[in-house]
């Protein structure tokens, strides 16, 4: 279905019928009249919005089904109320009143502007032009817009940063005559991976199938084959275009504005139009003719970049550009941006944040962008607010928009890890956390670990090879992440020589024997062990970030793998947020024909035209068009392209990977008002996170949005462009949901933003006189699915109780008594499989549904989390939720708000794991519908979303010394564009015991067990998850044992690799999913249950076994730089409580929240410092930020928090606790390696081991 | 040459074999239905057909579902026509031959009747994870372990009846001459 939100709007009217457009429409309006396309799902209802007579259709619309209106002109404000008229019934509706007519000019206007986040003087564009211009023009405009945001994936592609080269492509699509494309500008580095290839034929069906379905291809005259450029080039308020070929010389050279040409070509009478609309548009002195228009369009406001940060940012980027060489290409290259400019400082820094932005110039308020198509992918780009010129031309492209693609983003992250991409050595100016940080490699880590041509500070700093092994803490000092490079390379090979002849006994085999090692926890953070490759394919391989496996050696055998006794797994997070991702655009994605495997690093080239899949072994031609590398603009060498140059890699997909043309964002949010909801105040903080967000909603300018509110009744919200203000429909009659009204309840972001607003601002003091208690979740999901299926989406639900009314109502199956008991815990399951079915029938159709549960009672989250389980979406739990009585929980709301409606989203998602013949999969964990033996049916898919894949050796590996692993997430980004995400993972195969003992990732391991007992405690019983759990450590130890020739027996034995196996263990078994004999609520425990099934595996080990450190006497020794900071890097402490001393303070990071605990006799000078109280006695109670003071002692904490901070999505909250605070027993709780009146102490831990495996 | 109650059970068992026979081959179909899935990506990504796939899936493991459930009001209408279901008629069938062979006094036929009807009880009262009316779970049934657990099953009890067939045939025919 072709977009079906334009329809509503005016100016959808416009698309219609070529014709139309053009000449006409003086009076955009009318128009209009003949009727926006007809939709399919809308009823008929659905036109008459647009026609003149705005009163007469509105009853219309409620046409529905049976019952009457009461149509009142009266406004929804106050709505009286509800049921007296039986079944549903609209609030009155507030007539509009404006014809339909004017809607285009005036009430657009506002709503035009947003869209292009263009400073108000210049309207561009579409709806904007105001009455006096628009006649034809708007409409024309109008319909180009849109088109091109159609077409925009095949713009985008090109645009994606990385490559500037690849713009030139763009171009080449529309002309494919021209040959000049791969003639890539000079500034455009040639290490940039990502490529384009020349042309898409030109009439490509894709865009072909596309016009006809979105009906606006009749507007464009002519040049079909250019659509996407020539789309865009028309929106835009272009300089006057140069002679055709001139302006696409220009723009290759510019790389980035590919658009321009098709302006050049094309457009004769469109531009006139655009022309005149665009008062603003000055023709850039340098610039590309820019296009923009579709890409402003997206980002409206922009203001996250700041830009302070700019500055420095740059410096570091430019020089790490011109260092890159081809070859290097593993790593897109920092674009070298040609700069100079100041703007460009702002670029780079929008660089950084990755989203944000490539150009400014398109973001830039000014009118004038230079923007290359990689706009429309950045929307995100904030950068309204900078002044820059936005003359840059658009050559620079920024790597780092790559990930950014499609708006959701997180600053923070991005920034952080932005730096390592930057090559730069000198750590000063890196915004990010300096590369040559130890940063705790999970989060924000860069590719870099793959790449060699780093810099060598940005090696250490990524490249922790330690074998993953944490050398014990003495030995590993010497590892010291300032080691330099060489050495840390030196150590890494011997390392990683292990198996072979080379090192007799690898470190990772030491053993340690674990009752006699006091000091098992190492002093800094545990890395990833290195596979054990040669260096060619560890530098090619796959970040641990993204993909790891239990064992990084695969034993050859099953019966090898079973004799360890360890499990085999893959841990992924394939949606990660990335600063350096290259994207490939080319006619034909290159794939085995037999198994389809995507061409990655790991295949072998027999010779210049075969390759040989590493996953199936078959010999496949290398088509044609793959000889030619356009980075190093080379023919005949396949193996330097980049898809086989990195191990992830992201595709444009083309048109052969598309049915149906991609869905639009569409965005619903499904929200409880019963009385518990009001007097827990979350309106009033998710409105205000909406209004604030509102514009960085990822996606493009067929964004939809959409609301329903929901106690025993559910309520509708018309928002259709040309009220004067929201409509509430009221539907009463929960046994058989409808919709009151076809269309029109999911409505265009940018046409009806005013409205949207207006129902945001209202929606709090709404409901706050309501008495009604009950809850009809079921029945509003119900609805949320029928609204949401024809086009597919995301709904977030708001609920605060149990569903007490219609289909799904659930019972409260906790029992109080019960929360302590160390026997039986029941109903970890759901009562009712009324919300798994809806959930697979939402996955069907390609909804996702997010829960947020908010509630202070008992809510049967076991039941109701099925409905994102299976749909792909995800959870959101804040127990005794309440705005003002609880304000830590407002707080996290609040920040997990923004990011979850800023950051990245895929649409109808599907992954695909594929494995080396003779490898299988058998069970998948994460939230999704398996909707084949190794497809993962995701209907959105989203950053923070991380997935756990059990594997068996099914038939001997002995033929071969590799096994691959290939992940390929197919998806459509929010901008409307096909990708691929392929991230591949190769590991060696060893014969030997001790070998895979060697790679055991000791991390990996533990996630993927929890992932398994989480399945076990639902499907068994939680004692036998929890025994379960104990046996896999007895049984790898002792496994162990036996196969050390000198038997001791009296000692636990381990070798280094597994050494904090048990450790991590006993911290599973004191989580809240799977302790007993500690009070845990139902709730609680099944909410850590979800969270341990689809977090990623950076944090999840962050909530298995915090991180401890003591921050009273944090020194500048070892401390890194990052953004100019100094970053203390404290040793991290076991978690126990000898080590809480009470002149000290601590820190304790659980990942989703920080205590900072003061000791009783904390020394006065630190409290005063930093937590701006003279002693310990006068610190509050609840304290939940530390105070900007400005002392040495206060910025290295406060800088320490925040580089923490930084390093993950969700920012955490913060509580400071004091000893003998009622709160402390939360700290103490993740003290794991004390002793609990319910459960061992470490020691006693590994006593009870020892027992069992000498039993 | 008798026409005893024993030969009656033999001769009603090998109709009803037949039956069982039909519905094991019923279910490797199914299941082997399930497992293929198209590698094109266009089929991949295609929600048509994911949409389709979902169907069958859930077709699928209705048919075999336990119980008749009841479907929730106000979605989708096709849920009350979805046929009957296969997966007690089969269980009851095996039962009833058990119970018949009971009352013949068959006791070797019996015997080795009810290791299956153990493992059909078994089967029956203990579902999965969370469904109160499935046999098998559509979010877990394409799970490649359970998948290749029920297909497994699946021609394990094929290879059952087609054996038990021939021989009640052979008892019926021995019932029917030896007496």
């Amino acid at each position: 279905m072709s977009a079906p939100a334009e329809s509503p709007h005016p100016a959808a009217s416009a698309r219609i019928p070529p014709k139309l457009g053009g000449a006409a429409a003086s009076g955009a309006a009318a128009p209009a009249g003949p009727g926006p396309a007809p939709h399919q799902q809308n009823g008929p209802a659905q036109s008459q919005m647009q026609v003149p007579s705005g009163y007469g259709l509105h009853p219309q619309n409620y046409i529905a089904p049976s019952g009457h209106y009461p149509q009142g002109p009266g406004k929804m404000t106050s709505l009286p109320l509800d049921s007296q008229c039986g079944d549903y019934y609209s609030g009155l509706y507030t007539v509009p009143t404006q014809n339909v007519v004017t809607p285009n000019t005036a009430s657009q206007q506002p709503g035009a502007q947003h869209m292009y986040g263009r400073a108000p003087p210049a309207p561009h564009i579409v709806g904007s032009a105001p009455g006096s211009f628009q006649g034809a023009a708007s409409s024309t405009s109008h319909l180009h817009t849109s088109a091109s945001q159609l077409y925009s994936p095949f713009v985008n592609h090109y645009s994606s940063p990385a490559m500037y080269s690849a713009n030139s492509s763009v171009a080449s699509q529309g002309f494919p005559s021209t040959c000049g494309h791969y003639a890539m500008s000079t500034v455009s580095n040639a290490a940039y991976p990502s490529v384009s290839y020349p042309s898409l034929p030109a009439g490509d069906p894709y865009g072909q199938q596309m016009f006809t379905s979105q009906n606006a291809p009749t507007v464009r005259p002519v040049r079909d084959n250019s659509f996407s450029g020539h789309s865009t080039a028309i929106s835009h308020p272009s300089p006057l275009p140069p002679p055709p070929s001139h302006q696409y010389h220009q723009q290759q050279s510019l790389s980035g504005c590919s658009t321009l040409s098709w302006s050049a070509s094309g457009l004769s009478s469109t531009q006139d139009n655009l022309i005149r609309n665009h008062t603003g548009s000055l023709a850039t002195a340098n610039s590309n003719p820019t296009n923009t228009v579709a890409d402003s369009l997206s980002c409206p406001v922009m203001q996250n970049v700041k830009p302070l940060k700019s500055s420095p940012v740059v410096s570091t980027v430019l020089p790490g550009a011109s260092r890159r060489t081809p070859p290097a290409a593993d790593r897109p290259a920092e674009p070298l941006a040609s700069v100079t400019q100041p703007s460009e400082l702002l670029q780079q820094k929008g660089m950084q944040y990755g989203d944000y932005v490539n150009n400014q110039a398109s973001s830039a308020p000014t009118p004038l962008s230079s923007t290359s198509d990689d706009e429309e992918e950045e929307e995100e780009d904030e950068e309204a607010g900078v002044d820059s010129s936005s003359t840059t031309s658009s050559a620079s492209p920024m790597p780092n928009s790559y990930d950014a693609l499609e708006g959701g983003s997180y600053p923070d992250m991005l920034s952080s890890s932005a730096s390592s991409p930057a090559p730069d050595p000198a750590p000063e100016p890196d915004p990010a956390p300096a590369p040559s940080a130890p940063q705790p490699s999970k989060m924000a880590k860069p590719f870099g670990y793959g790449y060699p041509t780093l810099q060598p500070g940005y090696q250490n700093a990524t490249a922790p090879l330690n074998s993953g092994v944490p050398p014990s803490s003495p030995g590993y000092s010497g590892f010291q992440p300032y080691a330099q490079y060489p050495g840390m390379n030196q150590l890494s090979s011997s390392l990683g020589g292990l198996s072979l002849q080379s090192s007799p006994q690898p470190e990772s085999l030491r053993p340690v024997d674990l009752t006699q090692e006091r000091n098992i926890l190492p002093t800094t953070p545990v890395w990833a062990p290195v596979p054990n490759l040669n260096v060619d394919l560890k530098k090619l391989n796959c970040s641990p970030d993204s993909f790891r496996c239990t064992l990084t050696n695969i034993p050859q055998t099953q019966a090898l793998l079973n004799k360890a006794k360890l499990p085999l797994g893959l841990l992924l997070h394939p949606f990660r947020d990335l600063t350096q991702l290259p994207v490939i655009t080319s006619n034909t994605i290159v794939r085995c024909r037999s198994c389809r495997t995507y061409i990655n690093p790991f295949v072998s080239f027999i010779d210049q035209r075969r390759w040989k899949c590493n996953l199936c072994y078959r010999v496949n031609d290398v088509p044609e068009e793959f000889m030619y590398n356009p980075l190093t603009r080379s023919y005949g060498e396949p193996h330097k392209r980049p898809e086989v140059q990195n191990s992830t890699v992201e595709f444009i997909a083309s048109s052969d990977y598309m049915l149906r043309p991609p869905q639009p964002a569409v965005y619903l949010f499904v929200l409880d008002v019963s009385h518990n909801a009001v007097e827990a105040g979350y309106l009033t903080i998710l409105c205000q996170s909406l209004l604030e967000n509102l514009d960085k909603l990822p996606g493009d300018s067929r964004t939809r949005i959409g609301f329903m509110t929901f106690d025993s009744t559910i309520h509708f919200y018309n928002l259709q462009e040309g009220l004067s203000q929201p409509q509430m429909l009221i539907v009463s009659d929960i046994d058989d949901v409808f919709l009151p009204t076809p269309d029109s309840l999911l409505v265009n972001l940018y046409e009806s933003k005013e409205l949207i607003k207006d129902l945001l601002n209202a929606l709090p003091s709404m409901f706050t006189n309501t008495r009604e208690t009950h809850s009809a979740l079921g029945p509003a999901l119900q609805a949320a699915f029928k609204l949401m299926s024809p086009t597919g989406g995301r709904v977030s639900v708001f609920q605060t109780q149990l569903p007490s009314l219609g289909a799904g109502l659930l019972q409260s199956r906790e029992d109080p008594n019960q929360r302590s008991s160390t026997k039986v815990v029941q109903h970890l399951g759901p009562a009712t499989d009324f919300y798994k079915k809806l959930a697979l029938d939402c996955s069907g159709q390609q909804t996702a549904v997010d829960l947020f549960l908010l509630s202070s009672q008992y809510s049967d989250l076991a039941s109701l989390a099925c409905v994102s389980k299976y749909s792909a979406g995800c959870i959101y739990y804040y127990p005794s939720f309440h705005y003002t009585h609880n304000p830590s929980q407002a707080e996290k709301l609040q920040k997990d708000l923004k990011r979850y409606l800023t950051r990245k989203i895929g649409f109808e998602a599907v992954m695909r794991i594929r494995c080396t013949k003779g490898l299988s999969m058998h069970t998948f964990h994460g939230n999704f519908f398996v909707r084949s033996t190794d497809l993962l049916s995701l209907a959105n898919i989203n950053p923070d979303a991380g997935f756990a894949v059990q594997l068996s050796i099914e038939e001997n590996l002995t033929d071969t010394s590799l096994v691959c692993f290939q992940t390929a997430l197919l998806y459509t980004s929010s901008k409307g564009e096909r990708r691929i995400r392929v991230h591949t993972l190769c590991l060696p195969v060893v014969s030997s015991l001790a070998d895979v003992y060697a790679g055991v990732d000791v991390q990996a391991a533990i996630c993927l067990l929890a992932n398994m007992a989480v399945d076990r405690s639902i499907s068994s019983s939680l004692s036998d998850a929890r025994d379960a759990l104990v046996n896999a450590v007895v049984d790898s130890l002792s496994a162990y044992g036996s196969t050390v020739s000198n038997l001791q027996h009296s000692a636990l034995v381990a070798p280094n690799s597994l050494k904090l196996f048990p450790l991590y263990v006993l911290a599973l078994l004191k989580q809240k999913a799977f302790r007993t004999g500690t009070s845990t609520r139902l709730d609680d425990r099944v909410y850590a249950m979800c969270q341990i099934k689809c977090q990623p595996l950076v944090h999840l080990m962050k909530m298995i076994h915090p991180n401890l450190y003591r921050i009273d006497r944090l020194t500048d020794e070892g401390a890194i730089h990052v953004n100019d900071r100094v970053v203390p890097q404290p040793p991290l402490q076991k978690l126990s409580a000898e080590k809480l001393t009470r002149e000290g303070a601590f820190l304790m990071d659980c990942g989703s929240v920080f205590y900072i605990w003061i000791g009783k006799s904390c020394d006065n000078n630190f409290i005063e410092d930093v937590l701006g109280y003279p002693n310990f006695a006068s610190i509050p109670q609840k304290m939940t930020y530390l105070p900007e003071l400005d002392t040495l002692s206060s910025e290295r904490a406060r800088s320490f928090i925040t580089w923490l901070r930084d390093n993950r999505p969700l920012s955490p909250v913060l509580h400071v606790v004091k000893d003998e605070s009622p709160a402390k027993t939360e700290f103490f709780q993740h003290l794991i390696e004390d002793r609990t009146e319910a459960a061992f102490s470490y020691y006693e831990f590994l006593l009870h081991i020892q027992q069992q495996i000498c039993k | 040459m008798a026409f005893t109650f024993a030969a009656f059970c033999y001769m009603l068992s090998l109709v009803l074999c037949a039956a069982l026979i039909f519905f094991a081959i019923w279910h490797i179909i199914a299941f082997d239905e399930l497992r293929t899935d198209f590698k094109s990506p266009i089929d991949q990504c295609n929600p048509v057909h994911a949409r389709e796939r979902l169907r069958n899936i859930e077709r699928i493991c209705f048919l075999l579902r336990k119980v008749r459930g009841t479907a929730p009001r106000g979605r989708r209408k096709g849920k009350a026509d979805r046929g009957p279901e296969l997966v007690l008629p089969e269980y009851s069938i095996h039962s009833l031959f058990c119970i018949m062979f009971l009352c013949a006094q068959e006791w070797l036929t019996l015997g080795l009747n009810v290791p299956l009807l153990f493992y059909h009880f078994w089967r029956y009262f203990h579902c999965p994870a969370d469904s109160s009316e499935l046999a098998y779970d559509p979010p877990a049934v394409m799970n490649a372990d359970t998948l290749s657990y029920c297909q497994k099953e699946a021609w394990c009890k094929l290879a059952f009846y087609l054996l038990s067939f021939f021989y009640y045939l052979y008892c019926m025919i021995y019932t029917l001459v030896s007496s």
